[in-house]
């Protein structure tokens, strides 16, 4: 499919999703909804990096505070419109994933992703320390309670969803564009073999620093509307454990090899977490994604997608 | 001699207190076809490394086609048509036959000549090398289906595909029949009357001789022979390192 | 005097304190990552499983938390052993271990996390020992033994762990294992009962090192994540897989986030050892005394 029409196809397949939504008239739903297409939006950006180039990254949560905190700094600094917010948000955190991999992508994987792991602490201990965006009290929001445009008026909640519904477009679109392209190409040979990408003429630091920009200019973006949605943003709110585990999750449980797996993974784990919080507490749910993680790396090693399309080629003759 | 295509001066390289390379000399012409053999640990793979970039010398200086590239990294040098074929293949497991010599025509062929190479005739290119190989009616496999000749066929099909000026082939026949030797050693004689200038790596006596214009012996790391091979392997020095 | 030269002398004491201690939490990262080649990022997570079992123990029975310790090792040597032999048959032997492995570690540490957040929550847990109020006391310099003891004993465990693996031929053969597996084969030592036995061992002296933690501070479940950069920032400092390498990178460590929490506050601890890491990682990946 071409890609202008798949991205009219991804616009119409969220049109109707906003669409039946509204129709069921529920605030809650889209509460929820919101949650479960931002991690559509971090899974993802981390399988850009993760599943295409084989680097894992463990700090997606620092990536999503920074933009969550950019969103902080600029409400008190000079209030932006939201649109705005995430454009900077982008150029924030991907400026930061861009440092990181200059930093330590000349050397093994290993090294990205345990600099990643601590990158989540310090930030978090920078932002703690910061008073001007709260520190350790945290910061307020204060949202309207809806938005009126064009002479339309919507609840503020259903103007976040709708962000968030573009933002997975954007991220789709990009993923989707990307395997297609011959950056997708360069990709896949930084994840098999790097020194005979090298000899290939594949210019893999480069390569691995644009992925690293782009996975977390994405995760940035996605933390941009998420002081407004919380109206309290606290450091160990925006720094949560629940984006770094589900973002690995997710694509790991629905398959790493294209769009489609972060995708599925995300909806499934996501609508899952949204209905297991509301039964069950918070940590239980947490501690099923891990364990969900830890049996499908181990089981299904290509994920959900994975297996299925193994399956049906089991059944062609 | 005419200006050479790859000249290797004074090129040293240790790991810790291990001398791997000391002061190797080395100039190829273009068009040539030179044979390099050692016994293990010579340094052979060592001096492939540092001349095609995935280890740096740590002293002396490597031009290829008139131009310094130490420093360079290897994709810089394979663009500029320093191509090499891995000892052990390192196919990309995840692409097709096809798609693994579609990455160096993408990235190395496309770089050195601008963007003017059209999908169609990267296709055509592409097509073009797994015949030459023997490899067309595998084009869509996965490299884990392909035996072990093929997947040295494969190997030296992507580096072909890179459409160097110099390629470098590190030890493309270890563990082949006698058959599949002879093929490889005609599509590399081929090759090099398309005007490729090839350094053979090689362990296996009968095919070095009959591939090389010229030998050069390496015994850790050093360089203690460089010339017409029935003289070479007549060298005192060089039969005392092979055989004691 | 302005400087308070009393305030820096006993940072910098309490720092190689503190760095000892740290000896005892990174060793096991430098035989894992440093000589197996094994990147195990959920190694803080059983130091912190160690702490929380000394609790219990101490809590339940009054038993010495270190005495607990020494008691677990063989227990998390089992452990290892166990994990290493999953992760060798998932991945290792896949050659996956680059991408599935270490989201399997990162899932074994999510997991030991969250679970104890489960079963004891996130409220503070610490131990009772008679050496952990006290200090002994030179003129102005204060020795607290919470702190003097783990970095005592951490040295005499590092000790033993150099003298098994220089001086015998199982330890010799760790130490050659991702090296050199030409030499390991002429040994004909099996090399995957060479690695298990390696992470066995490497994650026993995190039974000792969980013991120490809960000595010297209160223990939750997310510490352990402070401690994540902390043990790679050491073991990079100090060259991978180098024991002597580890002592100055924990010493180092140790003084400086001393220094720093004693001039700019507690709070800023985490970020030292971070910076550390980066800075290693940017101008010398091969740690201070690699080549």
């Amino acid at each position: 499919m071409r890609s202008w029409l798949f991205t009219l196809v991804c616009i119409a397949v969220g049109a109707i999703t906003y669409a039946v939504m509204r129709g069921v008239h529920s605030e809650y739903l889209f509460v929820a909804g919101y949650v479960v297409l931002e991690f559509v939006v971090l899974a993802t950006a981390w399988n850009i990096l993760g599943g295409y180039c084989g680097y894992v990254n463990f700090g997606s949560a620092a990536f999503f505070a920074l933009g969550a905190y950019t969103t902080i700094f600029f409400h008190k600094a000079y209030p932006l419109p939201i649109p705005l917010l995430i454009a900077l948000s982008a150029v924030v955190s991907g400026i930061a994933g861009l440092g990181m991999g200059y930093l330590t992508l000349r050397l093994r994987g290993a090294f990205f992703s345990i600099a990643t792991l601590a990158l989540a602490v310090v930030l978090q201990t920078l932002v703690v320390n910061w008073d001007y965006v709260g520190g350790s009290r945290g910061a307020y929001v204060i949202r309207p309670q809806a938005l009126s445009a064009f002479g339309l008026t919507i609840p503020y909640v259903e103007y976040l969803f709708l962000l968030m519904l573009a933002l997975v477009v954007i991220a789709i679109t990009t993923a989707r564009l990307i395997e297609r392209s011959r950056l997708g190409f360069g990709f896949a040979t930084i994840r098999d073999d790097e020194l005979a990408a090298e000899a290939s003429g594949v210019p893999t630091l480069r390569l691995k620093l644009i992925a690293t920009t782009l996975s977390g200019a994405l995760m940035g973006m996605a933390g941009a509307p998420f002081p407004y949605y919380i109206g309290y943003l606290q450091p160990a709110s925006a720094f949560g454990l629940e984006y770094a585990v589900n973002s690995i999750a997710m694509p790991m449980i629905g398959g790493t090899g294209s769009w489609i797996g972060p995708l599925v993974g995300a909806l499934l784990l996501g609508t899952i977490q949204q209905v297991a919080t509301v039964t069950i507490s918070s940590a239980v749910n947490l501690l099923i994604v891990g364990l969900l993680l830890v049996a499908f790396v181990i089981i299904a090693p290509n994920g959900l997608v994975g297996f299925v399309t193994q399956r049906l080629r089991a059944r062609e003759p | 001699m005419a200006e050479p295509l790859l000249q290797v001066d004074q090129v040293g390289k240790r790991f810790g207190g291990f001398v791997a390379l000391d002061g190797i000399n080395l100039a190829v012409a273009p068009g040539e076809r030179l044979g390099l053999i050692g016994p293990n640990g010579s340094g052979k793979s060592t001096l492939v490394n540092c001349i095609c970039g995935a280890l740096h010398n740590e002293s002396g200086s490597v031009r290829f086609d008139g131009q310094a590239i130490d420093g360079m990294a290897a994709h810089q040098r394979t663009i500029l048509g320093l191509a090499r074929s891995f000892q052990l293949p390192r196919p990309f497991h995840s692409l097709s036959v096809a798609e693994n010599l579609h990455v160096p025509l993408l990235y190395a062929v496309r770089a050195r000549f601008g963007s003017h190479l059209s999908a169609r005739e990267i296709n055509d290119h592409c097509i073009e090398y797994l015949r030459l190989v023997g490899l067309d009616a595998k084009a869509h496999k996965r490299p884990r289906d392909l035996t072990q000749v093929e997947m040295r066929k494969l190997e030296l099909a992507r580096a072909i595909a890179a459409e160097p000026k110099l390629l470098i082939a590190d030890e493309s026949m270890a563990g082949l029949s006698h058959s599949e030797v002879e093929d490889i050693l005609k599509l590399l004689v081929r090759l090099n009357e398309r005007g490729i200038t090839i350094i053979l790596i090689e362990h296996i006596m009968s095919a070095v001789m009959s591939f090389s214009q010229r030998l050069v012996v390496l015994v850790s790391g050093k360089k203690i022979a460089d010339g017409d091979p029935a003289e070479v392997v007549r060298n005192p020095e060089v039969e005392k390192a092979y055989l004691g | 005097m302005d400087f308070p030269l009393e305030l820096l002398i006993n940072a910098v004491i309490a720092g190689v304190l503190l760095g000892g201690f740290y000896i005892a939490v990174t060793v096991g990262i430098s035989i894992a990552f440093g000589m197996l080649d094994i990147v195990n990022i959920a190694h803080p997570a059983f130091i912190i499983l160690g702490s929380y079992i000394a609790y219990i123990v101490n809590a339940q029975t009054g038993l010495d938390p270190i005495l607990a310790g020494v008691l677990m090792m063989p227990v998390f040597y089992v452990l290892g052993a166990a994990v290493y032999q999953v992760y060798y048959l998932s991945f290792e032997r896949r050659g996956q271990e680059a991408l599935r492995g270490l989201a399997f570690f990162f899932g074994i540490l999510f997991i030991t996390e969250v679970g104890l957040v489960l079963v004891f929550g996130v409220d503070y847990r610490y131990v009772e020992a008679s050496y952990v109020g006290p200090a002994l006391h030179f003129a102005f310099i204060d020795l607290p033994y919470r702190l003097l003891i783990p970095c005592i004993l951490s040295l005499v465990m590092l000790g033993v762990l150099d003298l098994f693996l220089s001086r015998t031929f199982l330890g010799r053969a760790i130490k050659a294992v991702s090296q050199d597996q030409g030499a390991l084969a002429l040994m004909a030592a099996n090399p995957i009962r060479i690695k298990r036995i390696a992470f066995g061992i490497s994650i026993a002296t995190t039974a000792l090192a969980g013991a120490f933690l809960i000595i010297i501070q209160p223990v939750e479940p997310s510490v352990g994540r402070e401690y994540i950069g902390r043990v790679f920032a050491i073991a990079v400092l100090g060259g991978l897989g180098s024991l002597p390498g580890t002592v100055i990178g924990a010493m180092l460590l140790g003084i400086v986030e001393s220094i720093t929490a004693t001039f700019y506050g507690p709070s800023w601890a985490p970020a030292v050892a971070f910076g550390f890491l980066l800075l290693t990682l940017a101008f010398r990946p091969s740690g201070l005394l690699g080549r």
